[in-house]
């Protein structure tokens, strides 16, 4: 009996894995997917999607059967529930509307645009990569869609993913936040500090590059920065649930992600998103009198008469008396004198700025910009 | 047919058995499809390692170690495809599974439920400790080993072989 046929279990083993070695260690080299790899997986992912189609749509049905016709007990005392929410959100709303108009008057006068949402598809999740530690997902929307590559992938609780590959016609893949490569341009909501939001090993999230000098706290909001260019500027991404020192000087920023991302079924793809100045139609004439008298609370209610020295409280703020040059003011122009007060709304950073590191000066609320993804979805 | 050599096993022979076309091909895509699909409805079930139950299903029914390894290839690289990581890092981990399951299966009797559950678990952690292997010293990427997690893991996936591998012995042909 000749050696190869001796040994040729374990031969043909070790050919095996060479094989598989040399070409894992040419996709390292690589660092990107090309030809025969990126026609494989593609392959794969094609042949799998059409059973895990199949499979969603009868769950999706059995489920359908049980929600409209079994499982209807709960739904008087779920109704009440809801109504008193609604009525909440009604209070809610009402509050915040005011605050919204003043917010687009500002970003007029800044002539401030950012990136709205103009165009979403929505997409089913039918796959995941079956591996814990890969989060990627597979969506029922591909190229006849109009899917590309780095289309930001959100749900109504904001930023989920990214699309990372368009397979075909109807398949593409995406990218969850959490996934160790991923990276999302964030800003903290209170302290308007800008990082990254990133994945770890774990599956964890975390915001990264803050300096380990600033003020974090635990339960302050994240939302998107917009810096990304994959994400519109303003999606709620998550909320600091702990704060440490971290190595290189950095922060060590736990995040709870707004989006349930082990429990997404389905999600809204960003096809288009166009840079837009806020609509200020119906918002009536802007006056600069009127912005500032708003940013100042204390400002007496009578004006004094012309002439007269201004209340001390404007003049402390550096505005002059008679501020209210021009009296008008239309969406675009930088009134001189108004351009002190409302030069520093947090709205209002343009978003290629660079991360800034120091503590911002405080600013009432009242100017937190529009959802940006609320007004034009 | 019997195969030479000492055995751990109470019977006088060890069976070897082949399987149809259609299993040997479609078995291995419909559970892959499975792993991909059934966490999206049931995160938890993001835990069990199909292929790698198949695997071994196949590796110790077949008992010849080329047909394990190749079918370990084979469901690895199909795994690999539908995530991220470079194709191979599966594939290797589930060709040296399928290579040790069949020459295991060889010497001992794999039709009792105790064994077939430790060999699972044994090969559990051998495919697991092989794949961190790789992403650590081959492709330099951080890892994050959680021990309890792990353990857990490989007695659910060991729990569930001892019921599939049940299930699956009706699709088993003796040669």
């Amino acid at each position: 009996m000749n050696f190869f046929s001796r040994h040729k279990n374990v031969m043909i083993l070790a050919v095996v894995l060479l094989a598989q070695l040399l070409a894992l260690a040419v996709q390292i080299r690589r660092q990107t997917d090309e030809g025969s790899v990126r026609l494989i997986r593609f392959a794969v992912v094609k042949a799998l999607a059409p059973f895990e189609r199949a499979m969603i749509h009868a769950g999706t049905g059995l489920r359908g059967v049980w929600n409209n016709y079994l499982d209807l007990r709960h739904v008087s005392a779920e109704n009440n529930d809801l109504r008193r929410q609604l009525n909440d959100l009604h209070l809610q709303r009402d509050r915040e509307q005011e605050d919204a108009r003043q917010a687009r008057r500002i970003q007029a006068l800044l002539d401030f645009k950012e990136n709205w949402i103009d165009k979403t598809v929505a997409a089913q999740i039918i796959g995941t990569s079956g591996v814990e530690n890969a989060h990627l997902l597979t969506l029922d929307k591909g190229a006849a869609d109009g899917i590309k590559p780095d289309m930001a992938v959100i749900t109504p609780d904001g930023a989920a993913g990214k699309i990372l590959n368009v397979v075909g016609e109807h398949v593409s893949q995406m990218l969850l936040i959490n996934d160790q490569t991923s990276g999302l341009g964030a800003t903290l909501v209170k302290s308007r500090l800008q990082g990254i939001v990133k994945g770890t090993p774990e599956g964890q999230v975390t915001l990264n590059y803050i300096m380990g000098d600033e003020n974090v706290q635990a339960g302050e909001a994240i939302i998107t920065s917009g810096g990304d260019h994959v994400f519109p500027r303003g999606l709620p991404v998550g909320t600091v649930t702990k704060v440490g020192m971290g190595r290189n000087l950095f922060l060590d920023i736990q995040v709870k992600p707004a989006v349930q991302l082990n429990r997404l079924e389905e999600v809204l793809i960003v096809t288009e998103q166009k840079p837009r100045e806020p609509d200020v139609t119906g918002l009536g004439p802007i006056r600069a009198i009127d912005l500032v008298s708003q940013r100042l609370p204390g400002l007496p209610q009578s004006t004094p008469a012309e002439g007269a020295p201004a209340p001390n409280s404007a003049s402390q703020n550096g505005v002059p008396p008679n501020a209210a040059t021009p009296k008008t003011a239309t969406p675009g122009a930088k009134p001189p004198s108004v351009t002190p007060q409302v030069a520093k709304p947090q709205s209002a950073v343009p978003q290629n700025n660079p991360p800034r590191r120091t503590a911002p000066p405080v600013v009432p609320a009242a100017n937190a910009a529009p959802h940006p993804a609320g007004g034009a979805r | 047919m019997r195969v030479p050599g000492l055995t751990y096993t109470s019977r006088e022979e060890v069976d070897v058995y082949r399987f149809s076309w259609p299993v040997s091909l479609g078995l291995p895509l419909v559970m892959v499809a499975a792993q991909a699909f059934l966490p999206v409805r049931i995160p938890a079930l993001g835990v069990f390692d199909f292929g790698l139950l198949l695997t071994i299903f196949f590796a110790i029914s077949r008992r010849s170690p080329v047909s394990g390894l190749l079918t370990g290839a084979v469901i690895g690289i199909l795994q690999d495809c539908l995530t991220r990581t470079p194709v191979g890092v599966f594939g290797i981990a589930k060709t040296l599974v399928g290579f040790g399951a069949s020459s295991i299966g060889i010497k001992f009797d794999v039709e009792n439920i105790g064994t077939r559950f430790l060999l699972t678990f044994f090969f559990y952690v051998i495919h697991s400790a092989v794949v961190l292997a790789i992403q650590r010293l081959l492709m330099g990427q951080a890892i994050h080993l959680n021990l309890g997690h792990a353990a857990g893991a490989s007695m659910l996936n060991s729990l569930l072989a001892v019921f599939l591998f049940a299930l699956l012995d009706r699709l088993k042909i003796r040669e």
